[in-house]
């Protein structure tokens, strides 16, 4: 019996058997079981961006609370809940998932492959996180939200200076979605060096895929470092270690480098996948590809290679030798060089071609407006005397807002507008998506342009209230409204595209005349991704192969059967059977979640919980009675 | 809240030597920024306004401008990178031994401000506000006891943190006389926004003046009433905390009150310093800044008035 997809198989009897191979179980056991990559990005994305309307609210709450000077709107305790609870919540359970999510979901599409290397393991990071996150906000919830910033600097976040488990919750929330960042980042990164189409050569990779490749990689270098300061940090607050007490012998800036060291590669963790999203709807949107393709790549390497060399200028105001100042200013400046190089590029593209001025391509000449701003205030406080000012102000907040709104929450709505049809099926309303991109310009602006005045005014960040008089009411009072405008923006984007799932257009598998592979499918894909494996024969085969698209035959139907690919030229390599749907990976995160919340009470916790852990795992990788490959 | 600004206060309206240096780059700063932005932005509208053009710029063309573009770009940076390395060079260029040496210690939440005396000159020891001589440099000490603080006037200079394990120091040379505001810039917990510094700069002969009548001790209660608010004072257990010199009172863990009546705000720059406000907070200091170290005390209502009373005369 011919079990593999051969070119003479009848086109309804291979996709049957398609569809029996890579379904997903039935009922909601199947939807705790499955392993299909695009359930679990489309998980990820409703998830995070559910946080992102929770941690927006936080956000308006301390708007309102800051609108006039001496309101008691918010107390001081709800306050600093409120500015650490929302910043975690936008940084580990918004920025860095949503960006893994859309990766999750775009990138086997975009390779050309059925699924992710690992799924199972994406599965199981999909669970950990969503633990994690639903951790933090119960405990928000009963009033033990953390209160130290998402910084919490030593030794304020030691027990004596912060008793109770708030800060113990905060830093148990950060391993929770850092084993969850760095599973999603091995399983992609093998996943585009592996699994990409035949033909798709380093060279034909497309800018998004480099972009997820190299941030995955800064995942895998950056996390570990706060994943040790922040299990350092446990254990001097649950078995009295001294690690950052200086009571006790121990070193407070020792954390600070340690954060920071993780804590700013983090920013170009959430930038850089954006700067893919922004290559790949220049390129849909001007129907060219993009201008100095091998110069946009060094610049994404380069971006990271640099971020590890600047968490420094986090800490100028510590008092560090001025030579080492030097240095990460040094760095901190030249970081601008590949972004300056970046921006040059994609308004070349767009000069030399007749863009469609659709809304995803607006949200990414907006990101370039915004974004540019944040980059050149992020010049300033590189440099050493001016940071010395601006640090710790509503400058550097405004800063942080320009870079991170401007520089990925921009291209990230422009990019769920771009692949909403592919994800749902259906077609987003553009005038409504017009006005949300105008609304969130406007509000933004108003919103965080202020505040670099306010900061220049000497108002410090992290503040609950504020004296009259200072000249600073009426900054506050317009940074209050344009809060409101963002509001308006993000309930017109959630309109927009709830409604499209009930009364949107149809999309076609191409609606946009991408030249990309995840367009050569239908809208939504079926769980197996391709009914043949597709061939890469340019950057982008839709454009090049108008007609018809190559591709291979001779990969397993009755089995989950992979081609792998060699890394640089994507020549075919060996087959490689791809696991199917399992409960493993979620009782394993429910076992670990026990063990991370069980140690915030006890360090018994990691022994005996350990058990349930190895008990899981043993489950997940039991032997499968499988047929050999061949 | 009632106001308690004295002046505004801005980075960029500098009275400091420091902060003079500062704004100096940053005006370099802005004019480079300003440039590349205006670039950028005529680039991405110019986009929208020539939706009809026919074709666009060659790759030829578009090669050589970014290389331009680039060399544009590292040219900018490598001016202000140099022009930051030589302010930072200027601003910690010594400037020879400061004839006024200070010691600001930071707490949770309000900071602790001694004169370190020497030979002949006495030490004086007060708290939340620094009063300053003009164009005279003065070195300050910064220690903090507990959480990590930062020490920021932003009309004299930029910050400096105060960390518990590195006592660290910075300089500062005021230009103009006049009320500078400070705030702690580091995030400390509870009641960092409540955490001011006033800062008087005034002529030399105010300020020695001022230092000589801070460097004596409290003066004796001339009214029958202050004086039973000195006792009250006592057996209320403030001196467990407070400092009042030339009396009994000497706990080291609240701000020194010796000559409380001289300055110009309550609780960190939280309150002025007015009858009305000394009394509520004394009355109810978890009110007005909820979870500082101070406790309420019961206090009858003569026994409040009479401490106000006695504070007050505490000049």
């Amino acid at each position: 019996m011919s079990a593999v997809d051969d070119p003479w198989l009848d086109p309804a009897q291979a996709q049957a058997r398609l569809a029996r191979t890579w379904g997903s179980l039935p009922g909601w056991w199947g939807a705790l079981a499955t392993v299909d990559h695009k359930r679990i990005g489309r998980r990820y994305l409703v998830t995070a961006f559910t946080f992102f309307a929770l941690g927006g609210m936080l956000a308006l709450g301390m708007r309102m609370q800051l609108a006039q000077a001496g309101s008691t709107l918010v107390g001081p305790d709800l306050y600093r809940q409120l500015f650490t609870v929302h910043s975690t919540t936008m940084m580990f359970l918004f920025a860095v998932p949503v960006m893994q999510g859309i990766a999750i979901y775009t990138v086997p599409l975009m390779a050309g492959t059925r699924t992710l290397a690992f799924p199972r393991l994406s599965a199981f990071s999909y669970w950990v996180y969503l633990l994690g996150g639903a951790m933090l906000w119960l405990a928000f919830l009963v009033d033990a939200g953390p209160d130290t910033g998402w910084f919490s600097y030593t030794p304020l976040a030691e027990s004596q200076f912060s008793p109770g488990k708030r800060v113990d919750i905060w830093a148990q929330m950060v391993t929770f979605t850092e084993v969850s960042a760095l599973a999603v980042a091995v399983s992609l990164v093998t996943t585009i060096v592996k699994q990409r189409a035949p033909g798709m050569t380093l060279a034909r990779m497309p800018l998004h895929l480099w972009a997820t490749l190299i941030t995955s990689l800064m995942v895998v270098f950056a996390m570990p470092a706060v994943m040790l300061a922040t299990a350092l940090l446990i254990m001097d607050r649950l078995v009295g270690t001294q690690f950052f007490a200086p009571s006790g012998g121990g070193d407070s800036l020792l954390w600070q480098h340690m954060f920071w060291f993780f804590g700013h590669p983090e920013v170009y963790i959430i930038f850089l996948p954006a700067l893919g999203m922004v290559s790949t709807v220049v390129e849909t949107f001007t129907r060219r590809r993009i201008f100095g393709y091998p110069v946009m790549v060094l610049a994404l390497a380069m971006t990271a290679l640099f971020a590890f060399g600047l968490w420094v200028h986090h800490m100028y105001a510590t008092g560090l030798p001025r030579l080492g100042n030097t240095f990460f200013m040094g760095a901190s400046m030249i970081i601008a060089i590949p972004s300056g190089v970046q921006i040059f590029c994609w308004l070349a593209t767009l000069w030399q071609g007749r863009p469609r001025f659709a809304t995803p391509l607006m949200y990414m000449l907006g990101f370039i407006v915004v974004f540019v701003l944040g980059g050149l205030t992020g010049v300033m406080l590189a440099s050493v005397p001016l940071d010395l000012q601006l640090h710790d102000s509503f400058f550097v907040v405004a800063h942080f807002h320009y870079v991170l709104i401007g520089g990925a929450v921009f291209p990230l709505i422009g990019a769920l507008y771009y692949w909403w049809p592919k994800l749902t099926g259906r077609m987003p309303g553009e005038r409504a998506g017009q006005w949300s991109f105008w609304l969130l310009f406007i509000g933004f602006n108003v919103t965080f342009f202020p505040q670099h005045l306010l900061g220049l005014a000497g108002m410090p960040r992290r503040v609950y209230t504020y004296a009259q008089g200072l000249g600073w009411d009426g900054l506050n009072l317009l940074s209050t409204a344009g809060s409101i405008v963002i509001g308006m923006s993000v309930l017109v984007t959630a309109w927009n595209l709830l409604r499209s799932l009930r009364r949107g257009e149809h999309a076609p598998p191409n609606p946009w005349d991408a030249g990309t592979l995840e367009w050569a499918t239908a809208s939504p894909p079926p769980t197996w991704n391709f009914a043949h494996q597709p061939v890469a024969t340019d950057a982008h085969p839709l454009w090049r192969e108008r007609e018809s698209l190559p591709c291979m035959s001779g990969l397993a139907l009755d089995k989950r059967e992979l081609l792998l690919t060699s890394g640089v030229e994507a020549r075919p390599d060996v087959r490689e059977t791809s696991p199917g749907p399992s409960i493993w990976p979620l009782a394993t995160a429910l076992a670990v979640a026990a063990l991370f919340v069980g140690s915030i009470y006890t360090p018994w916790a990691v022994v005996i919980g350990a058990l349930p852990v190895t008990v899981t795992l043993i489950g997940w990788f039991w032997p499968k009675s499988l047929r050999e490959d061949e | 809240m009632t106001n308690v600004a004295e002046t505004l206060h801005s980075v960029l309206d500098p009275a400091g030597a420091h902060a003079q240096q500062i704004v100096s780059l940053w005006d370099l700063t802005i004019w480079i920024c300003a440039a590349m932005y205006f670039l950028v932005v005529a680039f991405t509208v110019g986009l929208l306004l020539k939706r009809r053009a026919p074709s666009g710029p060659s790759d030829r063309a578009l090669k050589q401008g970014l290389i331009v573009w680039t060399l544009a770009v590292v040219a900018g940076l490598a001016v202000l990178g140099v022009a930051s390395v030589r302010t930072d060079g200027a601003l910690a260029a010594p400037f020879g031994d400061a004839p006024l040496h200070l010691r600001v210690t930071g707490h949770q939440w309000w900071w602790d401000v001694e004169y370190i005396g020497g030979g002949d000159l006495p030490g004086v020891r007060t708290a939340n506000e620094i009063r300053l001589p003009i164009d005279t440099p003065v070195r300050i000490s910064l220690a903090s006891s507990d959480v990590i603080h930062s020490f920021w006037v932003p009309s004299l200079h930029g910050k400096r943190d105060l960390i518990p394990d590195r006592p660290s120091e910075i300089r500062l040379e005021p230009r103009r006389i006049g009320v500078f505001r400070g705030q702690c810039a580091e995030f400390c917990g509870l009641q960092h926004a409540l955490m001011g510094l006033t800062v008087i700069v005034s002529s030399r002969a105010a300020f020695d003046a001022w230092y000589e009548r801070q460097a004596a001790p409290a003066r004796e209660p001339t009214s029958a009433h202050a004086r039973a608010g000195r006792q009250a004072f006592m057996d209320a257990g403030c001196a467990t905390c407070h400092t009042i010199a030339g009396t009994a009172a000497s706990g080291r863990v609240a701000p020194d009150l010796t000559h409380i009546a001289s300055r110009r705000t309550l609780g960190a720059g939280t309150l002025p310093n007015l009858r009305g406000q000394l009394s509520a907070w004394i009355a109810d200091p978890q009110h007005i800044k909820p979870g500082n170290r101070m406790p309420a005390i019961d206090l009858d209502a003569p026994s409040l008035q009479a401490i106000v009373a006695y504070l007050e005369s505490l000049q």
